[in-house]
């Protein structure tokens, strides 16, 4: 009997469980069916491959913005943090650094960045609204200042640094390629190491989390360094893409990514999250843009679109 | 006003919580409320005041049949429910929790302070209550948070009470006053279900006790006509005989010494040595500052003078995570805030402790990890459905085993235990109590705090007592009386 109950219990909690992990999927598919049907041209190969490279940026952002917002904090200086650290990877390889060590620099400096988030919010004890409200202007007028405000361009940079955004291996853009494998080493970290544990027990009740000997601050300023390093990825493919750094590059890429979360069933809250729904987030949002253009739909109805969506995303979540 | 729950039957998915209970209130009478943990009895009482419904089943009132769609209607027809696990706004005041949600306006929308405070004045005064009113909630202690609730009840006239576990944070002095609280509301034919697992109250304050288990009432009896053996054997199925285990008095090494240890106003100058296989009891009334001690040692708060030596060796501890690693556990009084992390699977709130067992280089051995936390589950007795399931489902006694499988799970050498029996019930604090002993024997060393003497008493081979922050006393365990504590925790010598 008791066993009985309980196996009944669990395969209920199961099926749940799968209508939460399927929601935004269907959605997905839903939505692609749609665009499909009103244009053709959408499923055709390259212009799949070129969605997904557009993608790429927001996923990337995304990525570490869903271990942000599974702590309870919210990271909105990604968008400078990109802008920084391209500007300076840009930068350092007009003087003739390797573009390869350039990369590394640029990475560690978007990780940086993101250290200095997380110290302000956990030694500070800033609140992670504020912090990173305070960063996002003060990287952007560092952005400025070291650019002086014009774009730099003309870096070159030569065959490596062109190929990180514009190459393509077996016919997949780089850009994909890469996101692909961040996606893989985070879902591993935030679904299979104690790492992610401790960020998931971090969200869900920070003081006991604390008690049980996670050293949480320690654990929330990686969270922001991941944030900080993901940006600067997805800037240094922005840069490569253009073949120049620009100074408002990234402005207003914190929406798209916390939209991108949010469609994807993290909670606001913390606590709660998946790092697959952020990558079905960042299709949906990218399929919009993707879609709405091959439409024709002028830009500003596009916006209003893009809102709409992520009302009736959040919606379905609650209704579960 | 009379109330009569007929054949109540409710099932939460699967698991079929009630099966047919049945429970008389009639006017001016205590009802004590018996049952093990997780039988269902907030569950019942959930069901009265219209925050579950019943599958089948009904309720009457003065005969009528009736049905509240929800705890407000309940409560404006005068049923109540001060819940297990109070619900505060913890930053407003005191006269703005008790009239939240039906604050006293004008024809404008003004709100009329001065009308609610004369009619809270009037309710205080009754009660014996000196709070003010403008103190934030927060910064009243848990006792007084709970007559502030009672006081709210009475405001809409209350004419059934339901307490669920009220005393189990309340100091002595808070006791004696809610008993006399009940006493004159019995007076008024206030009508009383009390839930607790505290037997002696049972007996103290109750007219008459019903017995839930296993989703049915199976007995209901004037007080005066049963006895603390039938109650229990009726809650639990069996006899329970020896209560407490018996106790080795063999101890080890010293492991933990701590010298003069000073954090002021709440604690100074505290010094004793904690050998390995010891049960260590710290007694002391609510507030004297043992918890804050507690708190000094493991890293949460930071102390002003003093010393901790490990093994012999002055060891520096800054957070938790040092005094983990050290070998040291600490279950926190306050389960809901410290201990649990509420919408976590039982699974997750488990394992947090103990990474280490089960993960290698930080990938987590899911299976490893199950068959660990199922080991825990099942020695602890937890009642769950499965361990996937959120620990905010379980009943309040099965959420504190959940905190203590925790802590056994982390394998301290050193276990701090802050009122380890919260809530539980008769049948689950022998498993707790023999599971110390068992520790013990091992060579763990255990600091137990607790304000039930009898249970420190029962359990330890060495009980501190703490008085306004300073140790006042030790006691071995043939001079230990219920005197003597007493004594020495209001400040005797
Ligand atoms: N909201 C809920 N969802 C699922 N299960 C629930 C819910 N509330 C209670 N239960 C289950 O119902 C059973 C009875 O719980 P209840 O809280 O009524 O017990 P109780 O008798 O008050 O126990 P305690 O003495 O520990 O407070 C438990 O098995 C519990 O897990
Ligand atoms: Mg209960």
């Amino acid at each position: 009997m008791e066993t009985k109950n309980t196996a009944i219990i669990k395969k209920k909690e199961r099926r749940s469980e799968l209508y939460r992990k399927l929601g935004p999927l269907v959605a997905l598919i839903v939505l692609m069916a749609i665009v499909t049907i009103m244009n053709v041209n959408f499923i055709q190969p390259a212009n799949l491959l070129n969605l997904l490279r557009q993608v790429s940026v927001n996923a990337l952002i995304a990525f570490g913005m869903t271990f942000v917002i599974i702590t309870g904090g919210i990271d909105l200086s990604v968008g400078s943090t990109l802008a920084l650290s391209s500007a300076l990877t840009a930068g350092i390889i007009a003087v003739g650094v390797p573009p390869v060590l350039a990369i590394a620099a640029g990475l560690l400096m978007g990780a940086f960045l993101g250290m200095i988030n997380g110290l302000l919010i956990t030694k500070g004890n800033v609140a992670p609204f504020i912090g990173t409200l305070a960063t996002m202007t003060i990287y952007r007028g560092l952005t400025l200042v070291y650019t002086q405000g014009n774009p730099i361009t003309g870096f070159g940079g030569g065959f490596a640094f062109q190929f990180f955004g514009r190459g393509y291996l077996f016919g997949i853009p780089f850009p994909v390629i890469i996101t692909t494998i961040a996606f893989g080493i985070l879902f591993i970290v935030l679904h299979k190491m104690t790492f992610g544990r401790k960020t998931f027990a971090i969200g869900g009740n920070e003081q006991a989390a604390y008690i049980a000997g996670i050293k949480s601050d320690r654990v929330k300023t990686m969270v922001y360094a991941i944030s900080g390093m993901m940006s600067a990825l997805a800037g240094l493919i922005l840069t490569s893409r253009l073949n120049s750094a620009q100074p408002t590059a990234g402005t207003a890429y914190e929406l798209d990514a916390i939209a991108a979360v949010v469609i994807g069933g993290t909670s606001l809250a913390g606590g709660k999250g998946r790092i697959v729904g952020t990558l079905i987030g960042a299709l949906i949002i990218g399929t919009l843009n993707n879609g709405l253009n091959l439409l024709g739909v002028s830009s500003f109805y596009q916006q209003v679109v893009r809102g709409v969506v992520i009302i009736i995303a959040v919606l379905l979540d609650r209704k579960k | 006003m009379q109330v009569e729950l007929r054949e109540i039957t409710k099932a939460f998915g699967a698991n079929q919580v009630l099966k047919g209970v049945n429970l008389t209130l009639e006017p001016g009478e205590v009802h004590a409320l018996m049952g093990e943990n997780g039988a269902g009895k907030s569950t019942l009482m959930n069901i009265l005041t219209g925050l579950h419904k019943q599958d089948d089943g009904t309720v009457h009132i003065n005969g009528k049949q009736t049905q509240y769609a929800n705890p407000k209607e309940a409560e404006e027809n005068g049923v109540s429910f001060i819940h297990q696990e109070m619900i505060t706004w913890p930053d407003m005041t005191v006269l703005e929790n008790m009239f939240m949600g039906k604050e006293k306006k004008n024809k404008f929308g003004w709100v009329q302070t001065k009308e609610m405070k004369k009619e809270a004045e009037r309710v205080f005064e009754e009660l014996g209550i000196d709070i003010a009113f403008d103190r934030t909630m927060k910064t009243l202690s848990v006792g007084q948070q709970q007559l502030v609730e009672i006081a709210k009840t009475l405001l809409n006239d209350a004419e059934v009470i339901i307490m669920d576990e009220p005393t189990a944070a309340l100091t002595d002095r808070e006791i004696r006053l809610l008993f006399k609280i009940i006493r004159q509301l019995q007076k008024k034919d206030v009508s009383l279900v009390y839930i607790s697992h505290r037997m002696e109250e049972i007996f103290e304050i109750s007219n008459r006790v019903t017995v839930m288990r296993d989703g049915v009432s199976i007995s209901t009896k004037a007080t005066k006509d049963t006895n603390y053996d039938e109650i229990v054997r009726q809650m639990v199925g069996r006899d329970l005989e020896d209560y407490y285990p018996e106790m080795t008095n063999e101890k080890g090494d010293v492991v933990l010494e701590v010298n003069h240890l000073t954090h002021l106003p709440h604690y100074e100058n505290i010094s004793f040595k904690l050998h390995s296989g010891e049960i260590l009891g710290f007694s002391g009334l609510m507030g004297a500052g043992r918890t804050e001690i507690m708190r000094g040692i493991f890293g949460i708060d930071p102390f002003e003078d003093g010393e901790i030596l490990l093994d012999g060796e002055r060891i520096d501890i800054k957070t938790p995570h040092d005094a983990v690693k050290k070998g040291i556990g600490f279950l926190t009084e306050n389960r809901k805030e410290e201990g649990l992390i509420l919408d976590f699977p039982v699974k997750d709130n488990i394992s947090i402790t103990a990474f280490e067992e089960f993960s290698n280089n930080g990938w987590i051995d899911t299976k490893e990890e199950k068959e660990f936390v199922e080991l825990l589950v099942k020695r602890l007795t937890v009642k769950t459905a499965g361990i996937d399931l959120p620990v905010s489902s379980l009943s309040g006694g099965n959420q504190q085993k959940v905190v203590l499988a925790k802590w056994i799970g982390a394998g301290s050498r050193i276990l701090i235990l802050d009122e380890p029996t919260r809530g539980v019930d008769v049948g689950a604090k022998r498993e707790i109590y023999n599971l110390m002993k068992e520790l013990a024997e091992r060579g763990v060393a255990i600091i137990m705090v607790s304000s039930d003497l009898p249970e420190v008493m029962g359990v330890s081979n060495r009980v501190l007592v703490v008085h306004e922050g300073s140790i006042s006393g030790e006691l071995n365990q043939n001079d230990l009386t219920e005197e003597r504590i007493m004594t020495l925790a209001t400040g005797g010598k």
